[in-house]
C-alpha cells in the first residue's frame, strides 16, 4: 500500500493545469467546443427533416421534402447546384458539409405538436440528427423549437408565420427564414389603402390559435394606422369546415372588407363560402365589398380555384420572381419534379443551405458555433434580395411580396401575380416591439 | 328578421347533409344491426366521384404553342379537353361546367357497387359480433378508405364548382318585405336533399321491396320463415344507404371543396344525430338532422358566441345530453332497439 504524497512542486503543477483548464473556454471560440449533441462521426452527417407527411398539410409537407432532397443533392455535389451557384457566400463546395456527406432522416409532424415533438425526438435520439428542420404550422414550429433548445440541436424552422415563433417563444437554437404576421401587415396595409381607400371597415374571421391571433393583431394594427376601422373579429375553430354561419353576420355588420386570417383548408373553405354568399358583388355605402387573405400560398390557392381571382394577400416568395437565385432554384426544382416549387419548398431549401453554410463558416457542427455564424449574417442570392438573420431574435429580414389572385392564369401554376415587392426597410421592426415582447432567446445549448 | 331566416337556411343546408348521412346510418342499423362508422367515408367517396368525373371530363391532349413559354422557358404545352374536341368548344365547355350534376348519374352505380362490396366483403362477417367489434372494423375501414383517397388525390381540397347557371346568389323573400341573399347552389342542395329523403321514404313505404324490408326490420325471422331471402334485400339496402350518402357527398362538393377528411368531419355529428333522433328511427334521423343543423347555425352567430364563448362547438352535444336525459331513446326511438 502506498501513501499519497504531496510535494509543493506537485501542488503547483496540478494547480496550474487546473487553472489553464478552467480558463480555456474563455480563450476559445465556440467553434472549438468538442462536446455537443450528435457530433457527426465518420464521413457522414445526418439532418432531420420533420415535415407533415400525413394530415391536412401533407401536400405542403411533400413539397418541403422535395426541396430538402434537392438541397441534399446540391450540398453533396450532385445535380446542377441550384442556388449554390447564386448564394453570396461561397464556402460550400459541393462536397457535403465540412467534407462529410449529407444524409437525412424524415419524420412526420402530422401537423400536431405532440406528434412533431415525438418525431423530432426520435430523429435526435435514435438517428443522431444534428439539426432539425421543417414544419408547416406555427404551433408545431414553436413546440419543436422548444424541444431542440432542450436537446441541444439547431432548429431551422420551415413554414411558420406566427409572430410568436421569433417573439415570445423565440429560442437561441431556433432560426426562422420565413416572414411573419407583422411583416404581412406592414407590406399589405399600404397596398390595401392604395387600392381600396383609407376609409374602410374591416371584419376579421380568425383561426383560433397562435398564428391566427398574431396575424389578426398585426393586420388590424397596420390597417388601423392607415385609417381603417376594425368592426369585429370572430375567432373560428380550427376544425371548422363550413363557414356559412360566420359569413352571414358579415352582411349585416356594416363592414365593407372581410379579412380571412385562415390558412390551408380553413382558407379554402372560408373564401369559397364568402364568394358563394355573393360578398364580392356587394356594394356597401357606395364602396365595393372586398375580401383579403393576408397569407397566401400557391398550393392553397389551387384548392380555392376561381374564388381566388383578384384577392390580395402576401407571400414569402413566388416562383415567378426574376432574380438569379429564384431562376436557378425554379430551374433545378422544375427540371427534377416537373412543376415549380411552392414558398414552403423555397424556405426549406434555403434554410438547409443556410445551416450548411453556417457550419462551413464556423468550421464546426457545434450548435453554439452555428448560432454565432448565423447571428447577424447578411446574405444575398437566395431569392429574396439582400437578407439579414437578425442576432436579437433569429428572424430573417428581407423583401416581402404582395400578391393577387390572377384573373387570367396561363397554366395551373400561374395562380398569383406579384403586385408589389415591399422593400425590407418597410417590414422591419425593433426587437422589443410590443407584438414580439415577452420572450428571451436565452443561451445557446450545445447539449451533451 | 332577415338574419334569423338566413341562419335557418344555413341550418337547413347543414342539416340536409346531417339528415342524409344519418338516414343511411339508421337504415343500415335498422336492417343489418350494424353500427357503420365507415358511413362518413361513403359521403367522402361520393364527393370524390364528382372530383373523378371532373378530372375525366378534363382529360386533355397537348399541343405546343411556340408563342408562349412555360415556367422553365420551354414552349408552352396548351391543354385542350377531349370533350371539347369531340363535341365542339361550346358543348364541351358546357359538359365540363355541369360535371357535378352529371356526377349524380356517375356516382349512383359506383356507390351501389361500393356498398355491395363493403357489405359482402367485410361487414357481413361481423353481423354476429359485438357492436364494439363492428365499430372498430368499420372505423378502421374508414381510415383505410380516406388514406387511399389521399394517396390518389392529395391532402388539399379540390374544387368542384357548381354550374355557372347555379352558382350565383338568389334574392328571396322580396314579396314579404324581406331581402335575403342566399347562394343558389345551397338552395338546390336543400331541395335535392328533400327529394332524396322523400324518395327513400316513398321507396320503403310504397313499393313491395320496401314493404318486405320494413317487415324484415320489424321481425327478421318471420320474414325468413315465409321463404323470403331477406339477407339479399338487406344487402341491397346497404347499397342504397351507401348511394344516399354518396349523392349527399356529390352535391356537397360545390359548397365546400372535397378533401379526404370530409367524411370524418361529418361522421361523429351524424352519429349524434342518429342517437338524438332515436336509434333505428328513420323519421327521427331526418328530424334530428335538420333540428341540430339549425341549432348549430344559430349557435355560430356572433351574438351567441359572444354571450357564451365556444357554444358553437358544444351545442350539438349539449342538446344530445339534454335529449338523452329526458328521452333516453331519443326523439323518436322505439323500445327494444339496442337495449338487449
Amino acid at each position: 500500500m502506498t501513501k499519497p504524497t504531496l510535494s509543493r512542486r506537485g501542488v503547483l503543477k496540478t494547480g496550474a493545469a487546473a487553472g489553464v483548464g478552467l480558463a480555456l473556454p474563455t480563450y476559445l471560440s465556440a467553434a472549438s467546443h468538442a462536446g455537443f449533441t450528435n457530433a457527426p462521426q465518420g464521413g457522414t452527417v445526418t439532418l432531420g427533416f420533420n415535415v407533415p407527411q400525413s394530415g391536412p398539410y401533407a401536400d405542403e409537407g411533400a413539397d418541403e421534402l422535395r426541396a430538402y432532397q434537392l438541397a441534399v443533392e446540391h450540398l453533396n455535389g450532385e445535380g446542377d447546384g441550384g442556388m449554390l451557384q447564386t448564394f453570396s457566400s461561397k464556402v460550400l463546395e459541393g462536397n457535403g458539409i465540412l467534407g462529410k456527406k449529407v444524409e437525412y432522416v424524415t419524420g412526420d409532424t402530422q401537423t400536431k405538436s405532440d406528434a412533431a415533438r415525438a418525431s423530432a425526438k426520435s430523429m435526435i435520439e435514435k438517428d443522431g440528427a444534428v439539426m432539425i428542420t421543417g414544419g408547416s404550422s406555427s404551433g408545431v414550429a414553436i413546440a419543436v423549437q422548444g424541444l431542440c433548445q432542450e436537446a441541444g440541436v439547431i432548429f431551422m424552422a420551415g413554414l411558420t408565420h406566427s409572430n410568436d415563433t421569433t417573439g415570445k417563444d423565440k429560442k437561441a437554437n431556433g432560426f426562422r427564414h420565413f416572414f411573419n404576421g407583422y411583416m404581412s401587415g406592414a407590406a399589405l396595409a399600404p397596398v390595401l389603402a392604395a387600392q381600396y381607400g383609407n376609409d374602410r371597415k374591416a371584419y376579421h374571421l380568425t383561426a383560433d390559435y397562435t398564428w391566427g391571433w398574431t396575424q389578426q393583431e398585426s393586420i388590424a394594427a397596420a390597417t388601423e394606422a392607415l385609417g381603417w376601422q376594425t368592426v369585429n373579429n370572430v375567432l373560428t375553430p380550427l376544425a371548422q369546415t363550413d363557414f356559412s354561419s360566420y359569413i352571414a353576420p358579415v352582411l349585416n355588420s356594416g363592414a365593407d372588407v372581410l379579412v380571412l386570417n385562415h390558412y390551408g383548408g380553413n382558407m379554402v373553405n372560408s373564401l369559397t363560402n364568402a364568394v358563394q354568399f355573393g360578398l364580392r358583388e356587394k356594394i356597401i355605402d357606395g364602396k365595393q365589398f372586398e375580401i383579403v387573405v393576408p397569407l397566401f400560398s400557391r398550393l392553397m390557392a389551387r384548392g380555392a380555384g376561381e374564388n381566388i381571382k383578384g384577392i390580395l394577400g402576401s407571400t414569402n416568395w413566388h416562383w415567378s420572381l426574376q432574380d438569379e437565385g429564384t431562376k436557378a432554384f425554379v430551374q433545378s426544382f422544375g427540371t427534377k419534379y416537373g412543376f415549380p416549387p411552392s414558398q414552403a419548398a423555397h424556405t426549406c431549401y434555403v434554410q438547409t443551405l443556410l445551416y450548411a453554410d453556417a457550419v462551413a463558416r464556423a468550421g464546426s457542427f457545434n450548435p453554439c458555433a452555428v448560432v454565432e455564424a448565423l447571428e447577424g449574417f447578411e446574405f444575398d442570392g437566395l431569392g429574396n434580395g439582400p437578407t439579414l438573420y437578425r442576432a436579437e431574435d433569429h428572424q430573417c429580414f428581407k423583401d416581402v411580396l404582395v400578391v393577387r389572385g390572377k384573373e387570367n392564369p396561363t397554366s395551373e401554376f400561374d395562380l398569383l401575380e406579384v403586385v408589389e415587392v415591399t422593400p425590407r426597410a418597410q417590414v422591419e421592426y425593433a426587437p422589443d416591439h410590443p407584438m414580439f415582447a415577452g420572450g428571451n432567446l436565452g443561451q445557446c445549448n450545445p447539449g451533451a | 328578421m332577415d338574419a334569423i331566416i338566413l341562419q335557418i337556411l344555413n341550418g337547413l343546408d347543414k342539416g340536409s347533409a346531417y339528415a342524409l348521412i344519418a338516414l343511411g346510418l339508421t337504415l343500415i342499423f335498422g336492417t343489418l344491426g350494424v353500427v357503420n362508422f365507415a358511413h362518413g367515408a361513403l359521403f367522402m367517396i361520393g364527393a370524390f366521384c364528382s372530383v373523378t368525373l371532373s378530372k375525366l371530363l378534363n382529360l386533355s391532349f397537348e399541343t405546343v404553342d411556340p408563342t408562349q413559354k412555360d415556367f422553365l422557358g420551354n414552349p408552352l404545352k396548351v391543354k385542350t379537353p377531349y370533350v371539347q374536341e369531340w363535341f365542339g368548344p361550346e358543348v364541351g365547355a358546357a359538359i365540363i361546367d355541369w360535371s357535378v350534376p352529371l356526377a349524380i348519374l356517375f356516382a349512383i352505380p359506383i356507390m351501389l357497387a361500393v356498398g355491395y362490396v363493403m357489405e359482402r366483403g367485410l361487414i357481413k362477417h361481423f353481423y354476429k359480433r359485438p357492436h364494439a367489434d363492428q365499430i372498430l372494423v368499420t372505423f378502421g375501414l374508414a381510415i383505410v378508405l380516406q388514406e387511399i383517397v389521399k394517396f390518389y388525390f392529395g391532402a388539399n381540397p379540390i374544387q368542384t364548382p357548381a354550374p355557372d347557371a347555379l352558382s350565383g346568389v338568389a334574392t328571396i323573400g322580396g314579396s314579404f318585405g324581406l331581402n335575403i341573399s342566399y347562394p343558389v347552389w345551397r338552395l338546390v342542395y336543400i331541395a335535392f336533399s328533400g327529394l332524396l329523403i322523400f324518395g327513400a321514404f316513398a321507396f320503403l313505404q310504397f313499393t313491395t321491396f320496401g314493404m318486405v324490408v320494413r317487415a324484415g326490420m320489424a321481425d327478421r325471422e318471420t320474414v325468413q320463415l315465409l321463404g323470403i331471402d331477406i339477407d339479399r334485400r338487406f344487402t341491397i339496402m346497404f347499397g342504397i344507404a351507401a348511394a344516399i350518402a354518396g349523392l349527399a357527398g356529390v352535391m356537397y362538393g360545390p359548397i365546400n371543396a372535397p378533401n379526404y377528411h370530409m367524411g370524418m368531419d361529418f361522421l361523429v355529428l351524424s352519429f349524434v344525430v342518429v342517437v338524438v333522433g332515436g336509434m333505428g328511427s328513420l323519421p327521427g334521423a331526418v328530424l334530428a338532422g335538420f333540428l341540430l343543423g339549425i341549432l348549430e347555425a344559430f349557435a355560430s352567430t356572433t351574438w351567441a358566441t359572444t354571450t357564451i364563448p365556444g357554444i358553437n362547438q358544444i351545442i350539438i352535444y349539449l342538446v344530445a345530453i339534454i335529449v338523452l336525459l329526458t328521452r333516453p331513446r331519443g326523439l323518436m326511438g322505439k323500445k327494444g332497439v339496442m337495449e338487449d
